[in-house]
């Protein structure tokens, strides 16, 4: 297995340097990619997986990394007869060190498949030279309004969500549980504003307050300010989207200022098994009991999920998260569409077909793909909880929404 | 219920304005002294963040972590500057640049191998993790208080040392006239060392500060840094006076930014309009101002009169 790791993302404080080389490094990569001898080999299905295994994020990216190993390990590395070829890619938590990634994975290795990106804006900037190169992307996490709606692309497929749909979910949530004012959080860029659109879509009370707070290489990490305004704001309850490390710390600030008891907390893709196990070590009471809503959870009740979860927890000694379920997933979207085609590549229409079926064993158990090869399944609603053996982690409630498609898929025309 | 959310609010700005002063001291002595231009200064902040977290789990206790960790990271910048900075002195300032950005790709890449990407939160003792009602309806986290306090302190303490001493004398002097002082029989190398250290401890201090807040993460320090070098431009390049009432006004605004300008432009424009811009502008609100003192005062608030 090969991985690429450009710099960090410390490297914005040298943007001249870096220019120089970059346009170094391009030509490079223009040489190499013309003079390449290996380009054509057909004896393997080679895939590109994009995700961010470099600064803060990259405990979201090894997860995804380490399910994505027990997935090659549980089809033995074979797709339709051939071997597969993974290549590990990192992102930087950057959209164009992602572009950059996804650029020489098409063009230089030339693989078959890109899968992967955890965030929205990654996802959004490096589509383009996946699509017009004529392969398969298949997001495993990020799921922006564009890429469901008007950017729709025959060759794209998701193993997650549109963004929009857990907190619909959440909205639901929200008013099964009679909430009737609620204050918002989350992150300024795409991902949060399809987050705050999804629940504001589907919550019926009032929307009392909301903060859309700084993101990016220089993100906004200490949410004094924003929660002394949500407490005066009287609101029932608070909802956030702080994916990553801004989780946790949003979290225990949440409980540092005594919110606990006077302001309830909603979340979607905060609380997960990347951050449970830290915020238990931090003593952070605060989360538990608190509600989010998913369309996968550790203790979905079906084959294929009892046996990732138990073999992923017994190789890496921790549950996983959904980015991890969703990464677990592609690979197998993937051999689904190989294995129809009998290995035979160049069949692209037989893939697709394949694929679209979503014929493979999922650990979100049943779904279906809608026009825009959006998944069209059930979001639960949970709560996180202790285990048998004492570690946090969260409980499926019930179904809040049942086979639930997103509301961009009709402006797609597939 | 205004007032008191507005004094809530200042608290806040104050305890940002404090934390950004302990970075920006450190890069004040180094620049204003040794003339130096150290970009790794958050990697000691992010140092500070990760030796406290770890003591912390090993120790159980945050506070005799902390007391551990702030020499701890004096020593890491003690060793920094004996290994790369003490090259560096008789080069020039991109020199300067280049090296340090090497040191925070080379410290961000360490710290990922020993303590891993994920980050460590650390657990605050119970009486830290609670609540103090300073005035009824005025409800603030102790450790945020806490922290205004040492930051207090700290500068205090920087002030009596430089003003003061007979260390602080030689640091003024060496910022005026760095030859003269050597000429005179001072050992120049060892006040620098001595001047990277301390400014090592305050970062490390800042960093163990934020820890419990938020947590110890990889490139933690990145991303205050530019807000540092926004304060210390500010305030005038190598004035502490200056780092100061900077670091609280950056602090001041951006909290108060954050606050208030969605209300603020509420009353000018539709509310789609203005909960689009707030948060956009607020984000500005830093860099306009600079741009703003910069335009009438290119020198920043207090230029160091010595330079």
């Amino acid at each position: 297995m090969i991985r690429y790791r450009p710099v960090s993302e410390a490297s914005d404080l040298l943007s001249f340097g870096e220019y120089r080389m970059k346009k170094l490094l391009s030509g490079a990569l223009i040489s190499a990619a013309i003079f390449s001898p290996s380009l054509f080999s057909a004896d393997e299905v080679k895939i590109g997986f994009v995700t961010t295994l470099t600064t803060g994020g990259a405990s979201i990216g090894q997860d995804q990394e380490k399910a994505v190993n027990l997935a090659l390990k549980h089809i033995e590395s074979t797709m339709g007869g051939k071997q597969v070829k993974l290549i590990m890619a990192d992102d930087g938590f950057k959209p164009e060190v992602g572009k950059q990634a996804t650029d020489k994975l098409v063009k230089q290795d030339n693989v078959d498949f890109v899968a992967g990106y955890i965030w929205s804006h990654v996802l959004l900037a490096s589509r383009k030279s996946v699509l017009d190169a004529d392969k398969f992307l298949i997001t495993a996490n990020a799921g922006p309004s564009p890429v469901a709606g008007k950017l729709c692309h025959k060759n794209f497929f998701s193993t997650s969500w549109q963004n929009d749909q857990t907190p619909m979910a959440m909205g639901e949530t929200l008013n099964q549980q009679g909430v009737k004012s609620l204050y918002v959080m989350a992150p300024n860029y795409a991902a949060g504003k399809d987050m705050v659109a999804g629940v504001e879509r589907t919550f019926n009370g009032e929307i009392v307050g909301k903060d859309m707070t700084k993101w990016g290489k220089d993100a906004q990490l200490d949410f004094s300010a924003e929660l002394a305004k949500a407490k005066a704001s009287g609101a029932e309850g608070i909802f956030v989207f702080y994916p990553g490390k801004a989780g946790p710390a949003f979290i225990k600030q949440y409980q540092q200022a005594g919110l606990r008891d006077v302001l309830p907390l909603y979340t979607v893709f905060t609380v997960d098994s990347l951050s449970l196990p830290k915020l238990q070590a931090g003593g952070m009471e605060g989360v538990l009991g608190s509600v989010s809503t998913q369309h996968w959870g550790p203790d979905l009740d079906n084959e294929t999920n009892k046996r990732f979860v138990a073999d992923f927890r017994e190789e890496y000694g921790s549950y996983p998260s959904f980015y991890a379920a969703q990464a677990y997933d592609s690979i197998m979207l993937i051999k689904s569409g190989v294995d129809a085609v009998n290995g035979d590549l160049s069949d692209k229409d037989g893939i697709r077909a394949a694929m679209k079926k979503a014929s493979f064993d999922s650990v979100r158990g049943e779904f279906t793909y809608g026009n825009n090869n959006m998944p069209i399944q059930d979001f639960y609603s949970r709560t996180v909880v202790e285990d048998a053996d004492g570690n946090w982690t969260t409980r499926i409630d019930k179904v809040v929404l049942e086979d639930h498609q997103d509301v961009y898929a009709a402006e797609c025309s597939l | 219920m205004e007032a008191s959310l507005l004094f809530i609010q200042l608290l806040n700005g104050l305890q940002l304005g404090i934390l950004l002063f302990l970075l920006s001291a450190g890069l004040t002595l180094t620049f204003g002294i040794m003339d130096f231009v150290n970009l790794a200064h958050g990697s000691l902040y992010m140092l500070g963040a990760f030796i406290c977290a770890s003591l912390t789990q090993l120790t159980g206790s945050f506070v005799i972590a902390a007391l551990l960790a702030l020499p701890l990271t004096a020593l890491c910048g003690l060793l920094i500057e004996l290994v790369v900075i003490r090259q560096l002195y008789a080069r020039n300032h991109l020199d300067h640049v280049l090296a340090t950005f090497g040191l925070i790709l080379c410290l961000d890449t360490l710290a990922e191998i020993i303590w891993g990407p994920a980050g460590i939160a650390i657990a605050l003792p119970e009486l830290l993790n609670g609540q103090l009602e300073i005035f009824p309806g005025v409800v603030v986290p102790i450790f945020r208080l806490l922290v205004i306090a040492i930051g207090l302190l700290a500068a205090a303490g920087l002030y009596l040392v430089v003003n003061h001493t007979r260390l602080g004398m030689l640091i003024r002097a060496g910022a005026s006239n760095r030859t003269m002082v050597s000429t005179l029989g001072v050992d120049i190398k060892t006040l620098f060392s001595g001047v990277f250290a301390m400014g090592a401890a305050l970062a490390g201090l800042a960093g163990l500060l934020v820890a419990p807040i938020a947590e110890a993460s990889i490139g933690m320090g990145n991303e205050i840094i530019i807000t540092t070098f926004v304060v210390i431009v500010i305030g005038g390049i190598g004035s502490m006076k200056g780092a100061f009432i900077a670091a609280l006004l950056i602090g001041l605004i951006d909290t108060l930014g954050r606050s208030y300008l969605d209300d603020l432009f509420k009353l000018m424009m539709s509310n789609d309009a203005a909960e689009t811009a707030a948060p956009a502008i607020s984000a500005m609100l830093i860099y306009l101002m600079m741009a703003l003192i910069l335009a009438v005062r290119p020198q920043g608030l207090f230029p160091a009169s010595s330079r």
